[in-house]
């Protein structure tokens, strides 16, 4: 009776009430995955809503600065600035088919709300986000984005009031209002089916960079880096390599302000590198948790990398070593931020700018071979707030 | 004591039971000790003791801040099997707590503890019969009933193995959501109750607070009533909360006496 899993990991550890709607989700995916007006539909919105494909951008002046072939693969051109409208847009027209009314969803940073937001406006839908109060707080722009499409924004108030909280609001409305309402998860995470659908979805992006680099340079690259939160870009860009084994796959984690435990926090992201075996969330992964299995609270400049697990998938990787974690710490993600902005003109999201800063960490080793590969996946528009708050305090701290 | 026993015992008497739910620690493993004996005192007959978890998904408003103090007061696995082994009432005591705590402490370890303690029961609430295979093991070999929870949206086949797999009693939580006192008794809770065939007592719970509501819920059809929430509320308000307690245990086990 068990579930599909990845190794030892995934699963389904939900309350009883959301196993027939997770059953159905499934045979309703396995139903229309195949569907040729369902798949003609998807694609015309990643084509005309969503503006793929995305362009696989020879970064020149980085590729200078670090000595090996750099190619940018550009989903801050989304519609809404960041890869999460793959998987939104994917969602809402399953539910759609389903016959769901109302979608709901969390968010951190609140990019996967917006894309939420975005998509569930166009097709139609009632669409309610849950989002921490803290987060609320801290992306004002983006609620206001959200509201304007439509979307009604639930404040969460209850543990660190931040990404973990609204999934668990979130949960708890789809307990309430299973039989109307589909969850839009944004991430690899939660139950299955969700990891694999979101992982379906996203993966549009590694297939078109596997045709674009076999146009442009006749192979396939050494590396491929991707940032890692919950990690859907990730498993997106990955996937369709998973197979070519030459192909270095490297995640690269949020490492905070540092690698220790302060409390009930820990003071970075890593729940690949870092984490322990446990479940969270509807999921059996790797988490951020102290001795007695309590979800420690995780820490990073980025919001959307800011949580205390990551897909299943992404841990049986890593226990395989088909993938290997990596992390940088915030002031490296920001260093990278600045660069490029300043080399290439492109402002990157800070999610992305811990992919980015890994190229100059790992530059000098080797490692990362004579071309890469990096997920740009989001613009860093949204991020100008924080980045100035960063530099503000740096040089008062000077003063 | 084993679950089995009691509901033997009330059926002698021809009574029905009231399962009672505290979360241990809240404030204080001392205060927790006096809540319970106050809550037999006043007719509850068996005791859920929560086991307090970080991220409660199952849980409303009430059980997620009774947690949050609890935790805060520091509690956790150690100090509850200690707590749970000097509780000395004649009344099963059941574990309820999320996955990640059993997981962590090792499956094994987990029921093994719970039966040195005087734990008789587990509920688990995010844990559905497919990944329960570890505990059900478990709790074969230690003498521990597993307690598995249905809803209004099972249907007949999924009901039929869960009532395979679990003991002790049948969970049926009455109304779509989390956890929570309500003023009303939920429509499906007949209509579930019917569906129910099973030779499991049958508890209803999720939104139940008063004698009236136990009431209908016994005239429904029901061998128990679950009581958490309410009782919870009476703790948050500090305010004589011993007396009341029993006050609400005794109003409430009168109900499931279809007084
Ligand atoms: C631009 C961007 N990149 C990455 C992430 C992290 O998510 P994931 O690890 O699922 O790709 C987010 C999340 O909000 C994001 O906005």
């Amino acid at each position: 009776m068990q579930k599909p899993t990845y190794g030892r990991f995934g699963g389904q550890f939900v309350p009883e009430v959301l196993m027939p709607a997770l059953n159905e989700l499934e045979e309703e995916y396995e139903r229309y995955k195949e569907d040729p007006e369902f798949l003609r539909e998807l694609n015309y919105y990643l084509t005309e809503f969503a503006g793929r494909s995305t362009p696989l951008y020879h970064a020149r002046n980085l590729s200078k600065k670090y000595g090996t072939k750099i190619y940018l693969k550009r989903e801050d051109l989304v519609h809404g600035g960041a890869h999460k409208l793959n998987n939104t847009i994917g969602q809402a027209l399953l539910a759609k088919y389903m016959g769901k009314k109302r979608i709901i969803a969390e968010t951190g940073a609140g990019q996967h709300g917006t894309a939420t937001a975005m998509a569930g406006a166009n097709l139609g839908f009632e669409t309610v986000v849950y989002m921490g109060a803290k987060d609320v707080e801290r992306q004002r722009m983006n609620v206001y984005r959200m509201e304007l499409m439509g979307t009604k924004v639930h404040p969460v108030r209850s543990g660190s009031m931040t990404l973990k909280d609204a999934i668990n609001e979130a949960l708890r409305d789809w307990v309430t209002n299973v039989e109307n309402t589909h969850y839009l998860i944004g991430s690899v995470v939660g139950p299955h089916p969700y990891p694999m659908i979101v992982r379906d979805f996203q993966s549009v992006i590694g297939t078109e960079v596997k045709q674009q680099i076999m146009e442009k340079e006749g192979r396939l690259p050494d590396s491929i880096v991707a940032c890692a939160g919950g990690g859907s870009n990730a498993m997106g860009i990955f996937h369709p390599f998973i197979e070519d084994t030459d192909v270095k796959l490297l995640p690269v984690e949020a490492g905070g302000c540092g690698m220790q435990v302060q409390g009930k926090t820990a003071m970075h992201s890593a729940s690949l590198g870092a984490g322990e075996e446990g479940i969270l969330q509807g999921a059996r992964t790797l988490i951020l948790q102290d001795k007695y299995g309590q979800i420690l609270e995780s820490t990073s400049v980025s919001a959307g990398l800011d949580y205390s697990g990551v897909g299943p998938e992404l841990a049986h990787l890593a226990e395989t070593g088909r993938i290997q974690p990596g992390s940088v710490n915030d002031k490296e993600a920001l260093d990278a931020f600045h660069e490029l902005c300043r080399l290439e003109g492109i402002i990157p999201a800070l999610e992305s700018s811990h992919a980015l800063a890994y190229i100059k960490k790992m530059a000098d080793t080797g490692e990362l071979g004579d071309l890469v590969v990096v997920s740009l996946s989001g613009r860093g528009d949204k991020d100008l707030e924080t980045v100035l708050k960063v530099k503000t305090t740096a040089s008062e701290e000077k003063l | 004591m084993r679950i089995a026993d009691k509901f033997r015992e009330l059926k002698a008497k021809n009574e029905k039971a009231l399962i009672v739910y505290v979360c241990a620690g809240d404030p204080s493993s001392e205060d927790t000790g006096k809540y319970v004996h106050a809550l037999v005192k006043g007719g509850a007959d068996i005791v859920e003791l929560g086991l307090p978890f970080s991220d409660p998904v199952a849980d409303g408003p009430t059980i997620q801040a009774a947690s949050d103090r609890s935790l805060e007061a520091g509690m956790n696995p150690d100090v509850y099997f200690e707590l749970a082994a000097s509780i000395k009432e004649q009344v099963p005591l059941v574990c309820m707590t999320y996955y990640n705590l059993i997981f962590r402490r090792g499956v094994e370890t987990f029921v093994k503890d719970c039966a040195a303690s005087g734990i008789t029961g587990i509920i688990v609430p995010d844990l559905p019969i497919e990944e329960a295979e570890d505990i059900l093991k478990a709790c074969k070999a230690h003498g521990v009933d597993m307690i598995f929870m249905v809803t209004p949206v099972t249907d007949r086949d999924r009901m039929q193995k869960i009532f395979s797999k679990g003991s002790g009693f049948l969970y049926i939580v009455s109304r779509l959501g989390v956890t929570g006192a309500r003023a009303d008794v939920a429509r499906s809770t007949k209509e579930i109750l019917e569906k129910v065939n099973t030779t499991l007592p049958r508890a209803v719970g999720f939104g139940i607070s008063n004698g009236k509501q136990a009431a209908e819920v016994i005239a429904a059809g029901a061998d128990a009533v679950i009581v958490g929430s309410a009782f919870v509320n009476i703790i948050a308000s500090q305010d004589n909360v011993e007396e009341r307690l029993e006050q609400l245990s005794r109003e409430l086990k009168t109900g499931c006496s279809g007084q």
